[in-house]
């Protein structure tokens, strides 16, 4: 069903593009994934949702990702093309200091709340997003929780939050 | 503005033709199914703007797995994301983990999960119907789903000892075998249960009341649908023809019959409350066809343990890996460092993704509406908060 590799989906978009490289990486297992520079990231999604031969029309999930051995975050997006039925992944990375990526939030309607998430949970900042907040955690909660090296607060709004020392 | 103050909040007084009021629904009311709260602005009754606001149920489902020592640590919290279709939240991450290590699973085993995904479809429509019913007034129809929804409750209770949250599957195989009279009950429950579809018909799809209340309401068209990325019977419901088990298939899904149904406007505009709901009420006959089929070719011998592996570790990799569950597509991310614990999980719930296009759906119906298209989206809260 997949009639087209993820090498040849990096082809159409350096052609369509004029891009000099696209880098493919992979792990041991798994699924392999395009690593994109920020400000790649929307030419290569536009193209990725308009192009005939891709026609990404879905995206299925967008996930933040803490590297603190490089000091990066990062986002995942995962694609998918429910015409063509194809499936591709995309990752960007960005230095902790200067954590901002354009937000894809006019291309899949989807990405707003997924955004925000990813936002709450390890604090990397989408640029151009219409409501930048807080999504699953309460609006001044401290610290961004799957951070690698999150220490939780030790009490929210005079509630304690850590119960250890009863255990 | 303070919207978090429970009371109503009037902005213009006195100006003829404009009764502009901005009013909380929920956290705590009967038809947000859980705790959600809607932030609604309202002109009179029309509705002019809905912020949603989530978080109630958020019990950091991410960090625990990544927190975890070990991989099947994490399936009793997949049971607790979407609490009624506890089966179909494990299939995926079970599935996800076996495609991770490369694990043979025995074709009992697969048999089994098959058959048990569907009950639990089946059962989660039966919840998410009724309850859909009860949100509109009508409260009989309520009734006669949960008590066929006990019976397949019954089943799985016997067989893996609980009636909600199951623990059931494990990375590889499953945690026991079925109950001796499986078999039997599941082949007399899908004899018992096809009347029951055509009553509720009787009862509630084609009850004029219910019609007037959801057909032309909500209506969400197919483009819009897809660009919020939604999936599952709400997609299907505006026409699109988009299932993972036909799609992408997984599992076995592959080697039986059964249709898509998608919704057509039958008695109002394509992509409304109605067809959203019909939807889900055919698609229990698609899945009662899938159990028949499974239970006659099923095999008799195995060991649904045998694969089981002694230790997760994963090589270094990702993947992202989906299912079809009662409400859509159910996707899990997870990142492997080849430590015993995940290094990332994320779990993408479908509910989620429809709760966000909830504002570009309702704006514009009267409020009394919102109830109807709140319920038809059948959204659970612990799956959207995780």
């Amino acid at each position: 069903m997949n009639n087209k590799t993820i090498e040849d989906i990096a082809e159409v978009l350096k052609e369509t593009l004029g891009l000099d490289e696209l880098t493919i990486e992979g792990g041991t297992i798994g699924e392999k994934w395009l690593r994109l520079k920020p400000e790649e990231l929307l030419p290569v999604c536009k193209t990725l949702r308009d192009e005939s031969g891709l026609r990404f029309d879905m995206l299925m999930c967008l996930s933040g990702v803490h590297y603190p051995a490089e000091n990066e975050l990062g986002v995942t997006y995962h694609l998918n093309s429910t015409k063509l039925n194809l499936k591709v992944t995309l990752k960007v990375r960005v230095p902790e200091e200067k954590a901002v990526i354009p937000s894809v939030e006019s291309i899949w309607k989807t990405a707003d709340w997924h955004e925000r998430e990813a936002y709450d949970m390890i604090g990397v900042t989408f640029a151009n997003h219409p409501n930048m907040q807080r999504i699953l955690c309460p609006d001044d909660w401290e610290g961004f929780p799957l951070r690698k090296d999150y220490v939780q607060q030790e009490t929210y709004q005079g509630i304690t939050t850590r119960y250890d020392e009863y255990e | 503005m303070n919207t978090n103050k429970p009371e109503l909040v009037i902005k213009e007084l006195g100006q003829p033709g404009k009764r502009e009021m901005t009013i909380n629904m929920g956290p705590q009311h009967p038809s947000t199914h859980g705790v959600l709260r809607l932030e609604l602005d309202l002109d009179g009754e029309l509705i002019t703007a809905v912020r949603p606001h989530i978080g109630y149920l958020h019990r950091c489902f991410e960090k625990y797995a990544e927190q975890m020592d070990d991989y099947s640590k994490v399936i009793p919290y997949t049971d607790r994301m979407d609490y009624v279709s506890a089966m179909n939240q494990e299939h995926g991450y079970v599935i996800a983990l076996e495609k991770m290590l490369e694990i043979e699973v025995p074709v009992k085993v697969e048999y089994i999960r098959v058959i048990v995904a569907e009950l639990q479809r089946i059962a989660s429509h039966l919840l998410g119907i009724g309850a859909f019913g009860l949100d509109l007034g009508a409260f009989t129809p309520f009734l006669y789903c949960f008590i066929e929804r006990e019976k397949i409750l019954d089943i799985f209770e016997k067989s893996s000892g609980a009636r909600l949250l199951y623990n059931y599957m494990a990375v590889g195989g499953l945690m026991r075998d079925v109950h001796s009279d499986f078999r039997k009950d599941t082949s007399e429950f899908v004899k018992t249960f096809r009347p029951k579809i055509k009553e509720l018909n009787d009862l509630l799809s084609y009850n004029r009341i219910f019609i007037d209340r959801t057909a032309n309401i909500g209506v969400l068209p197919v483009d819009v649908a897809l660009n919020f990325g939604a999936s599952g019977p709400v997609l299907r419901g505006s026409g699109y023809k988009w299932d993972l088990r036909k799609n992408d298939p997984y599992s076995i899904y592959d080697r039986f019959e059964f249709d898509i149904p998608v919704g057509s406007g039958e008695v109002g505009t394509l992509g409304d409350c109605w067809d959203r709901y019909i939807v889900r009420v055919r698609e229990m006959e698609e899945s009662l066809k899938i159990i028949e089929q499974a239970v006659d070719t099923m095999p008799e011998t195995g060991d649904v343990t045998e694969a089981i592996p002694k230790r997760i570790r994963p090589k270094d990799g990702e993947v992202y890996v989906r299912s079809e569950t009662p409400r859509g597509e159910l996707g899990y991310y997870i990142i492997s460092d080849k430590s015993a614990s995940a290094y990332r999980v994320k779990a993408r719930a479908p509910s989620f993704v429809h709760l966000s296009m909830l504002p570009a759906i309702s704006v514009g119906s009267l409020i009394a509406d919102m109830v109807a298209i709140v319920g038809s989206i059948d959204i659970v809260l612990g799956e959207v908060d995780r």
